[in-house]
């Protein structure tokens, strides 16, 4: 390519106010292969672009250099001002004279100069060997996978569904749910959690564009965006949900009990079981670790018990392969486990519990209906206590960071005791408030003037336990005195946790976690529900802790997400990909190990008895799920790999026209 | 009660840099959260909280900090050191202040003030300990 | 097990008010068949590790013992008092981690011809020894008497676990390693939450307020609690435990005192190692609960003491 055309913008004077543009026009000028060298103040404005969209149209020019700012900013501008013109975008290249010249040389005009020179050259030479590319296209598969069935998954896939496309909704718990499912009220309504819940699941359920998941986990995914390949296993639950109608004969039968994890152990289940009365699918599991017949050969009556015959021992785990174009991972959260603080494990007993525990006792549907009771000895607690920041906001010895949370789930849980124990006081220890959301500072000011609520200031040093109270030793840095209650109660609030897993759930999709084990988003404000593997969203607690309104506006963001992509016939993807010259590689797979992305793998090649060349393997980049990282490139020992548009021959014809 | 006058100047005295540096602690790291005062040994004879003092140290306010009867009680039981989320050692901090006093050529406690009684009964574990921290 | 050989540092009241430590200690080590060898030079190690950052003079006691330990020429340092054990480890990590202030120790010690790392000597508690060199199995061999439900409440302390680098449990906060001693010789660990509750230390010279108070709560909590006695390992937490409880039994109606001992006192008579103890060190006497106990050897004078 012998005819190039060069812009060098202004930027105002963030160039021109260093460099001598006239001095810079006439250099380029007169370069061999130039066809023009034209100025402007503001190429990247729409005069600018005028400017630019006639030289793409008027055909004297094959490739243009626009110098200006860092390609960065305005490559894609100027790339699609060319493409909508029909010229080849990616025969246009940016020369960055502003961050990597005048921006960073301004006490020398005439260096700068030269330097912008130099650089515009540079780019002329790898522009006149830049071939025309054309953006790949890929399909898209028009289903998405929502991993994780709590609020954050439902709400997402129940958004997909109502922009017309499927959803696989998956969980590795029998029943949808989640979280929400334990909870008794909300702050800050209190409206009853059930109540505005279930309703929720029911139409789940219910849609017939979500294919329910439940008692599976994800085993393997293959693919890329808008093409995933995702394997998952149904775990065995030894029972036919073909025939189960949920009926429950088995459970009332069965005669092992199980501490329920739903209820946080303060209650049992049996070995065969739904998880809490409202599960969707409303349909048993049994237990093997603690079912009688798989321990020890015994009982079956369940099996026997079941009027459709739908208990099936043989049952084994199987896959399943989804096909999808999009991915949403919701997978929610755990709590820090209180054994992790030593200086308050002097003091644990039966009634020092978290605050999901809590929730259960306060629950209309839990162990105690719903009745204020000590789990130790079901006495009503007079004396609460509930400590903020355990474990949060510790640097030292847990995690840097603020729940975010608790604070109104605290207010919330001290409201709730006063109107059940009328006669009782509760305290809360804490460091900060923190209520920020719409009507949350109202409810905790109620909390304190008209549920009497004692808030104290300062951290708890430690708990022990004294005469079937648990002394918690804490302090008030605002009167300046040690403060030490006798409760009958502690709750605390443990640090929010992304869901165990997480992080081997990461590995599979290969996107990545925080410092703390959360999910990574793409950028922290702009780009909140995406990761840096195109297709693969994320929303709720597993990307960070938050309440349940901000989940569920997330999970609006994440399915309006999937939803664009799903609405494309069809995605592009840049073609600035590597590939493999065949003639050259020899098939040592170097490259294949190096990338990150899966993208290359190694391919037969039959020779060609006749010429005496012989069956041998090859690199084959897969153009689509090349990132153009270029690591394959400079792995590749015999110099076979090379990168469209960033060859090494263009490379060099850089560096050698300013040596 | 006080009114303490703020400024850059007032805040890095020569003194609240002379604490920072025997102490080699980041002072700025303590959020005032208490626990530190919470699990002290020697609390209900202090006037001012063991957090407080750290306080007025962040303030600035280093002679307030040395009126307290709070530094001359700490029992260095390293307590609030393990304890506190922010990895401050608030133990040296109160070391720190002493020595501003002591190095004064102070002494907090001298022998000819122990009674003889004290001085046959106390082991000398006892007097080693205390003379370690409370003269110069 | 084969012979043990090991250097042992007493430290200043052992010698003294803590005589009993030692004496019941090197008894005990004997039958184990560990031999700590008393260091022919050893310095006060300071009791409490200074803790301003230019202070490095204080550190020359400790740094001093070890280098003789050093010289002695065996890997392990056996000490007994947790104020011993918490400045020399403190001490050690120094070294070990701050090259500026070791050269500049070092070069202070130009006579001593020593260029000392820290790490040629492993400074053990008696406790760490009984756990892992001697094994808790192998000296519950060597017990001959009944516990006769003997009931302990195991004291911890501060010096023993605080800052966690030095601690001998690795739940510094949270400790079992004396609940799993006693526990292998058969004696029963009462519940105890102010185990690692400060004594007041040092402050029991001049603050003695300070050391009423807790002496106070910590003895309280083990009474309540239904220990026979407390047990600890410190010299300067035996004397305000122990010698305080009359002064509180004074200002408090309904006060039962409790005998305080050390660790190696009650492994002592728990093997039949009589007639080594001196009672009149005790200011609560510990006879007439031993006695109830049946832990008493045949000849041992009736109770008496100061108490």
């Amino acid at each position: 390519m012998n005819r190039i055309g060069v812009f060098v913008c202004h930027c105002g004077i963030n160039i021109a106010g260093v460099v001598d543009i006239e001095a810079v026009k006439k250099a380029v000028a007169a370069y061999p292969g130039v066809v023009f060298a034209r100025d402007y103040t503001y190429m990247c404005s729409e005069p600018g672009q005028d400017l630019f969209r006639k030289a793409c149209t008027s055909g004297e020019v094959e490739g243009i250099v626009v110098a200006s700012c860092s390609p960065r900013l305005h490559e894609t501008t100027f790339r699609r001002t060319a493409a909508d013109a029909g010229f080849n975008p990616y025969r246009v290249e940016i020369a960055n004279i502003r961050e990597q010249c005048t921006w960073v040389n301004t006490v020398d005009p005439q260096g700068a100069t030269a330097k912008a020179i130099d650089i515009i050259l540079s780019l002329v030479e790898r522009t006149r060997r830049d071939e025309s590319l054309v953006e790949a296209q890929i399909p898209v598969t028009k289903k998405a996978l929502v991993i994780g069935a709590g609020i954050a998954g439902m709400m997402t896939a129940l958004n997909i569904t109502g922009s017309g496309y499927q959803v696989y909704l998956l969980d590795r718990e029998p029943s949808i749910g989640g979280r929400m499912a334990q909870l008794s009220e909300t702050f800050p309504t209190l409206d009853c959690a059930q109540c505005i819940f279930t309703p929720r699941m029911v139409e789940v359920g219910q849609n017939r564009d979500i294919s329910l998941r439940t008692y599976c986990e994800v085993e393997e995914i293959s693919g890329y965006v808008g093409n995933f390949t995702v394997k998952i296993r149904h775990k065995a639950s030894y029972v036919d949900w073909d025939k189960c109608t949920g009926c429950g004969m088995c459970t009332d039968k069965c005669p092992t009990k199980v501490k329920s994890e739903f209820n946080m152990m303060l209650d049992d289940r049996k070995a065969i079981y739904t998880p809490f009365p409202q599960a969707v699918p409303n349909k048993v599991v049994i237990d093997s670790e603690n079912c009688l017949y798989f321990r020890k050969g015994a009982c079956r009556v369940c099996e026997k018990t079941c009027p459709l015959g739908a208990v099936d021992f043989e049952q084994k785990d199987w896959f399943e392969e989804l096909e999808v174009g999009a991915i949403v991972v919701a997978t929610g959260y755990d709590l820090y486990d209180k054994e992790n603080i030593e200086e308050y494990r002097m003091g644990y007993s039966p009634d020092v519990i978290d605050g999901i525990t809590f929730e259960r006792l306060l629950s209309a549907s839990g162990p105690t209906q719903g009745k204020l009771l000590r789990p130790s000895d079901g006495r009503v607690p007079e004396e609460i206590v509930f400590i903020s920041c355990v474990g949060s906001r510790d640097p030292e010895n847990h995690f840097p960071y603020c729940s975010r949370v608790c604070c109104m789930y605290t207010a919330k849980h001290a409201v709730l005791y006063k109107h059940r124990v009328p006669q009782g006081q509760a305290y809360v220890f804490y460091m900060d408030i923190r209520s920020a959301g719409k009507n949350y500072e109202e409810f905790v000011q109620r909390a304190v003037e008209e549920d009497e609520v004692m808030y104290i200031r300062g951290r708890v040093s430690r708990l022990y336990l004294d005469d079937g109270k648990i002394v918690v030793v804490g302090a008030d840095t605002l009167s300046g005195a040690n403060v030490e209650v006798r409760a009958d109660m502690v709750v605390l609030s443990m640090a929010i946790r992304p869901a165990k897993g997480l992080e081997e759930l990461a590995r599979k999709l290969k996107i990545q976690t925080d410092a703390n084990g959360f999910l990574a988003e793409a950028h922290p404000k702009l780009r909140p529900v995406e990761t840096l593997s195109p297709g693969i969203f994320i929303t709720g607690c597993a990307q960070s802790p938050k309440d349940i309104q901000d989940t569920v506006a997330q999970s609006g963001a994440a399915a309006a997400k999937v939803v664009e992509l799903l609405s494309k016939e069809q995605l592009t993807h840049e073609p600035i990909v590597a590939f493999a010259d065949e003639e050259i590689c020899s098939g040592c797979g170097q490259c294949e190990q190096q990338c990150t992305f899966d993208a290359i793998e190694l391919v037969q090649r039959r020779g060609n008895p006749a010429t005496g060349i012989p069956d041998r393997s090859v690199a084959k980049v897969n153009e689509i799920l090349c990132q153009g990282c270029g690591a394959c490139i400079v792995t590749c020992p015999s110099g076979a790999m090379s990168q469209r548009n960033f060859r090494l021959e263009q490379v060099y014809s850089m560096i050698e026209s300013f040596i | 009660m006080m009114k303490i006058q703020l400024s850059r100047q007032a805040l890095l005295s020569e003194l609240r840099e002379q604490v920072k540096d025997l102490s080699e602690q980041n002072l700025l790291a303590c959020y005032q959260c208490g626990k530190c005062s919470a699990g002290c040994p020697s609390i209900e004879a202090m006037d001012v909280m063991p957090s407080q003092i750290i306080r007025w140290v962040q303030l600035g306010q280093i002679e307030e900090a040395l009126k307290s009867k709070t530094i001359w009680l700490c029992a260095a039981c390293q307590t609030c050191k393990v304890r506190c989320p922010r990895g401050v050692d608030l133990a040296r901090i109160m070391e720190a202040l002493r020595q501003l006093v002591l190095r004064e050529n102070v002494d907090y406690v001298h022998p000819n003030n122990i009674s003889e009684e004290d001085l046959e009964e106390l082991p000398q574990i006892a007097l080693i300990a205390n003379f370690r921290k409370f003269t110069p | 097990m084969s012979a043990v050989e090991l250097s042992y540092m007493p430290g200043c009241t052992l010698k003294t008010k803590a005589k009993n430590f030692e004496t019941t200690t090197l008894k005990l080590l004997e039958l184990l068949d560990v031999h700590a060898r008393e260091l022919t030079d050893w310095y006060c190690c300071g009791t409490t590790y200074s803790l301003a950052s230019d202070n490095v003079i204080n550190h020359l006691g400790p740094i001093r013992t070890l280098v003789k330990a050093k010289e002695a020429g065996r890997e392990d340092l056996l000490v007994l008092c947790s104020m011993c054990y918490n400045t020399l480890r403190r001490a050690q990590e120094l070294v070990q981690h701050d090259e500026e202030k070791r050269s500049k120790i070092n070069e202070f010690m130009y006579e001593e011809e020593t260029d000392f790392t820290g790490d040629e000597v492993r400074i053990l508690h008696l406790l760490t020894l009984l756990k892992e060199t001697v094994g808790f199995d192998r000296l519950k061999e060597k017990l001959v008497r009944d516990p006769g439900g003997l009931k302990v409440a195991g004291y911890y302390g501060c010096m023993l676990l605080r800052p966690r680098e030095i601690a001998i449990d690795p739940v510094a906060e949270h400790p079992s390693i004396l609940e799993d001693l006693f526990a292998a010789c058969g004696v029963d660990s009462v519940y105890f939450p102010f185990k690692t509750e400060c004594c007041g230390s040092y402050q029991t010279v001049n603050e003695k307020q300070v050391v009423l108070s807790r002496t106070k709560a910590i003895t309280e909590s083990a009474v309540k609690n239904g220990a026979d006695l407390i047990v600890t390992s410190c010299p300067l937490c035996h004397y305000n435990l122990d010698a305080y409880q009359p002064r509180v039994a004074e200002a408090t109606p309904g006060f039962r005192t409790i005998p305080v001992m050390y660790i190696s006192q009650v492994l002592a008579l728990l093997a039949g190692l009589d007639d080594v103890q001196d009672y009149n060190l005790h200011v609560v006497d510990p006879r007439p609960v031993l006695r109830a106990r049946g832990l008493m050897g045949k000849g041992e004078p009736a109770a008496g003491g100061k108490a």
